[in-house]
Parts: C-alpha cells; structure tokens; sequence
C-alpha cells in the first residue's frame, strides 16, 4: 500500500464540509476529520486550498444559502438555520459581503425560471461558491 | 458511430481502487493484466454489470522515464486534492443507491438533493476523483 498524500486527509475534511454544512460544524471538527490539531490543520488546509478552513466552511454555507434563495420560497431566517448559520444578523453581514446585495435583494433579483437550468449541483456548487472577504476588504469598492 | 469504450481516471494505488470498484461500488473486473514487457504496467479496468461496453480504466501514476517525478507529484497531488478526476453516473433510484452504497461503506460528500433535472448525491473513490449518482427525471421538451 502506497502512502497517502496528505491533501487526501485535508480534503476529507473539505468533504465533511459539503456533506455537514448544515450540522453546528466547527474548524476543530474538520481538525479531527482530517486526524491534526487544529493550528497545523489550518495552516495545512490553506497551504493545499488557498484558503482557511474557516473560509470554505462559511462560503459552503453561503453558496448553499444562495441557491436556496434562488430555488426556494423558504424565509431568510429559515435558511439560515437551514444552512448551518446561527444568527441571523451575522448571515445577513456575511451574505451582503460576498454577493454585494441582501439576502432578499439577491431573492428578487433572479427570475423563478432559473431553477430550470440543467446544470448538475456539482457545478453549481463549485463555481456558485462566492469568494470569502473580511471586514477589512469592506473599505472602498463593493464585491464583484 | 463513434462510442465510448474505455475512460481513465488517475488512482493512487490499484489494488485499493480495485477493491473499492468491486467490493463498495458492486462494479465488476474487466480486465487485470500486467505486462513485464512494459515495465510491468498494469491494465486494469472495471465497469457497471448492466454496462458491458463501457469501461473505467483505473490508471496508476507512472515512474520515470515515463512521466517525470515532478509531474508526477503534481498529477498526485491534484488528485488528493479532488479535481483530478470526474465520473457522472445515473441510476434508476438515488435514495436506493445511496443507501445501499453508504451500506458498503462508501462516504457521501452530498447526500440526495432534488434538482431540476432530478435527484442526485455525490462521492469519492478512495483517491479524491469525484463521482455525482443521478437520477435523471423525464426530460423537457425543449
């Protein structure tokens, strides 16, 4: 039996993510997912993805969150406990940083007839995916 | 008419991918033959019984001289990263299959989501190569 890479391990920890977004899921868990602690386990993590870990898992749940706002009538709120989120003024901060609009806004905006599109959810999963910003990044321009 | 016979994903190891094809997926051995004349390559393919005509060839990463160290490394490395390698499969029920495959032990990164185009789930094989299981519904008339 060859050794296995170690980005195998990271991206079975990734994989806890897209399967586990909805679950109270923390970084210590996909620490343990991924057999390390977890200052070595972020560090690993970003080196492999380009990214935190804490990163892909609140971005997972926007993506998640987007497409539910698109495909589903279910309320703002709801969507955000559906998606792992525990607060709601936290998902709406976070949700208008990365697509540049409101959660209801972003509702309006798309046409119910997109749901229709044939594109299989691992495409929309990996390119709907919006790309994480911080506090900091807030300053000047609006997301593109 | 041009088919499609034969398509190849990268493993890490073949034994491990031979046992996870056969034994967690229920596909069937195709073919497992090594040739010393050629370094002792090994041709190994699997395929869905129901499916005799179309076969996944499960393709270790050469030594040199046949491919470089360093592309090797990177070729491993993406797939342990998973965006090495992409299957898509359809089966007549997801819920069933998930449940049967998850049964075998297979890890789901998606569990069954109802889409536009049907109900689907998706996974690994034991290297990082993705696979999405479809249950496709009628298709529209466009």
């Amino acid at each position: 039996m060859r050794v296995v890479p170690s980005e195998r391990h990271l991206l079975r920890a990734r994989d806890l993510v897209d399967a586990s977004y909805a679950e109270p899921l923390d970084v210590d868990d996909l620490a343990r997912a991924a057999g390390l602690s977890r200052a070595h386990f972020s560090r690993e993590f970003r080196r492999a993805f380009g990214e935190s870990p804490h990163a892909y898992l609140l971005t997972r749940r926007l993506e998640r969150a987007a497409a539910l706002l698109r495909a589903t009538d279910r309320s703002v709120v709801e969507i955000c406990f559906a998606v792992g989120l525990r607060s709601v003024g936290s998902f709406t901060t976070s949700f208008t940083r990365a697509y540049g609009v409101t959660p209801t806004a972003y509702r309006a905006s798309f046409p119910p007839a997109s749901q229709y599109a044939l594109i299989p959810s691992c495409v929309l999963r990996a390119y709907g995916r919006p790309q994480h910003r911080t506090f900091r990044e807030d300053d000047g321009a609006s997301p593109a | 008419m041009i088919k499609i016979s034969f398509a190849g994903v990268w493993v890490h190891d073949q034994d491990e991918a031979l046992a996870f094809y056969t034994e967690k997926l229920g596909w069937e051995l195709r073919a497992d033959v090594t040739l010393p004349e050629l370094g002792g390559y090994r041709w190994l393919t699997v395929g869905p019984p129901d499916q005799a005509d179309v076969s996944l060839l499960l393709n270790a990463i050469p030594p040199p001289p046949v491919l470089d160290a360093a592309t090797a490394e990177q070729i491993e490395s993406l797939m342990a990263k998973g965006w090495a390698g992409n299957v898509l499969l359809t089966t007549d029920d997801a819920q069933a299959s998930y449940e049967e495959l998850t049964a075998r032990g297979i890890e789901f990164s998606e569990s069954p989501e109802e889409r536009p185009y049907g109900i689907d789930c998706a996974f690994r094989d034991p290297s990082g190569n993705q696979f999405r299981l479809t249950q496709v519904s009628e298709p529209a008339v466009v």
